[in-house]
């Protein structure tokens, strides 16, 4: 589906992505993670075509994205971009209705068919019920949400998410992640960025973990994620527990948290 | 709601608006120092148009008025407010920003620089009007070229190098008004403050095959302006190239603005307020805003425009009357709806 091969790129002579190769299949769910500055938005930027000047290749199904049209492109590739608001108040349905355009000719508008497509992603995310109500005053949650529907009624193959769950509640976070996992499973390749390695342990089929703007491991999350791992990208701050068959990292210290004096006492 | 239900409420509210300007059209024309019953309006114009009743029926009097000098003066109107009222919208969504103008990017000032190199020197080979449409449009090509920058022109930039070259050009309005005569000085500061006092057929022959091609294409690229409003990133991901887009909708709709100013002078608000308006009414989806914005900027102008001939005996710049009933407006606007209107 997405494959990338010795991909470089750098920000006048300051290299940010340094020999990145890793593949997804068909239906995987993908966590791209890593550091703060370890090169996941520019990875994202260069897939996305909005940064060029890369060497290397991408190839999205065996094409090279270099020799992609920027329509055509749209029509394989949706991007889920970070929560934001939009200048002017649009209606939820007109924000997902956005995700028709490059099925659209240049000069049209949106059709009968496009508001069905539209329609049915909102049914798909739950969230019809809010089809009439203007985005900019939707919780984080919900604009996520609408964000994620845009991108179902593109109907492209492969979807990225830039850390689809950075501004939301652990409910709202769980939500956003187990949708995913159910838009995976009907057969679309999803690479999102996260900073949460639990998310990752828990919902992802593989993860591509990035340190230092190289690829530090990809694979399972189970086999990944392990306590060399953590303490290569986090020095040393957090551990990594089996609870049960399901991985938790915790932060270092709270599990061998020492009794207060008060607690001694009593 | 499907697609029909949605396109025929758009075609029904656009009618209705298009039936409150005809109106507006008909009453304003008959204001002024003759008064002249729409009646006699209608038979003019039909006189005109379909030769009935015979042209030779009509009172000379009201021929006169009406074929010659209301008529061209409200339609120039109806142009122009549609010319800045669309102008306004295409750039508030593509700048993403519902605060700026048709002006934001130098076009005012540049258009003023050549009004005035043609007022001070008339033995110059091109005439006012085309003097200021060449540099109005100069102003903006030279904004643009600054703030382009590998490839990309940042909303940013682009507002910043228009303020640069706004105020190049306004410098070089004020030497030539320092060095100016008294009446060329004075015929400078009136175009200045803009005005439709000379409006005839002729301005309109100049103006029409510029503006209505410009609106044609930019009401058909609604769908595509409101991708373009999410930001240059979304709008690629969603299949549509960003800087392309910008380029000709900016380019459009700058020829419409240098076509207006040049030939009415430059006139404030209307390119801010009927946006903000039009959004109050119909929401903020470009496809219907564009036309409903182009109708309520022609009705503002024609009604700015009676009032400014009718007020007083004399005439007052047109510039006047639309800022000090434009700026009320915002101000309410600004208390009522506060942030919603203007994003944030």
């Amino acid at each position: 589906m997405l494959t990338i091969d010795t991909l470089n790129f750098s920000y006048t002579n300051k290299p940010v992505l340094d020999n990145i190769s890793f593949s997804l299949t068909r239906g995987e769910l993908c966590g791209l993670f890593g550091p703060n500055g370890c090169g996941k938005t520019t990875l994202f930027k260069c897939c996305l075509k909005f940064l060029t000047g890369y060497t290397g290749t991408i190839a999205i199904n065996g094409m090279d994205i270099k020799t992609i049209k920027t329509r055509e492109m749209a029509k394989l590739v949706a991007y889920v971009p970070q929560d934001h608001k939009p200048p002017f108040p649009y209606l939820v349905k007109e924000m997902v209705l956005m995700g028709r355009t490059p099925h659209l000719n240049p000069m049209s508008v949106p059709k009968a068919r496009d508001m069905e497509k539209a329609e049915q992603a909102l049914s798909t995310l739950g969230i019809a019920h809010l089809r009439d109500q203007p985005y900019d005053l939707l919780s984080g949650g919900q604009r996520q949400m609408v964000l994620i529907a845009r991108a179902i009624a593109q109907e492209t193959r492969l979807i990225f998410l830039d850390e689809p769950t950075s501004a939301l509640d652990f409910k709202n976070q769980l939500e956003i992640w187990k949708t995913l996992r159910a838009i995976a499973d009907q057969g679309i390749t999803i690479l999102a960025c996260s900073h949460d390695p639990n998310h990752v342990a828990w919902f992802c089929d593989t993860t591509v973990v990035l340190n230092d703007n190289e690829v530090a491991a990809t694979g399972s999350p189970a086999t990944v994620l392990c306590q060399e791992m953590m303490d290569t990208i986090y020095q040393g701050s957090c551990q990594v527990r089996d609870l049960e068959d399901i991985k938790m990292i915790l932060p270092k210290g709270v599990t061998h948290k020492q009794p207060t004096p008060r607690e001694i006492m009593a | 709601m499907t697609t029909t239900q949605l396109i025929n409420k758009q075609t029904l509210s656009t009618t209705a608006l298009f039936g409150l300007l005809v109106m507006t059209a008909f009453l304003c024309m008959q204001c002024g120092a003759c008064s002249i019953p729409v009646s006699a309006i209608v038979k003019t114009i039909s006189a005109h148009l379909f030769s009935y009743p015979d042209l030779d029926s009509l009172e000379r009097l009201h021929n006169t008025i009406v074929w010659n000098i209301r008529l061209p003066r409200t339609l120039l109107a109806v142009v122009v407010g549609v010319c800045l009222a669309t102008a306004g919208t295409v750039f508030q969504g593509c700048f993403k920003n519902p605060l700026v103008e048709p002006y934001v990017l130098g076009i005012s000032s540049g258009a003023a620089f050549g009004a005035s190199l043609g007022i001070v020197f008339p033995s110059f080979f091109l005439s006012v009007q085309v003097l200021a449409f060449v540099f109005g449009f100069m102003a903006v090509a030279m904004a643009y070229t600054m703030a382009r920058v590998r490839g990309q022109t940042p909303v940013v930039t682009l507002i910043l190098a228009g303020v640069i070259t706004g105020s190049i050009f306004s410098a070089f309005v004020g030497i030539i008004k320092y060095v100016a005569q008294d009446t060329a000085l004075r015929e400078i500061v009136f175009w200045l403050m803009g005005g439709f006092y000379y409006a005839g057929w002729r301005d309109l022959a100049i103006l029409v095959p510029i503006a209505l091609p410009c609106f044609v294409i930019i009401w058909l690229s609604g769908w595509r302006i409101n991708v373009i409003s999410m930001g240059d990133q979304e709008a690629q991901s969603l299949g549509i190239n960003p800087e392309a887009t910008k380029l000709l909708l900016i380019t459009l709709a700058t020829l419409m603005t240098a076509a207006a100013v040049s030939s009415v002078g430059i006139i404030a608000w209307v390119g801010l307020m009927m946006p903000h308006a039009t959004r109050m009414i119909t929401g903020p989806d470009h496809r219907i805003v564009i036309p409903v914005a182009g109708i309520l900027g022609a009705i503002y102008l024609i009604v700015c425009d009676t009032l400014a001939r009718t007020l007083t005996n004399a005439e007052i710049p047109i510039g006047i009357i639309t800022s000090i009933l434009g700026a009320p407006y915002l101000f309410f606007l600004i208390r009522s709806k506060g942030q919603r209107v203007f994003g944030g």
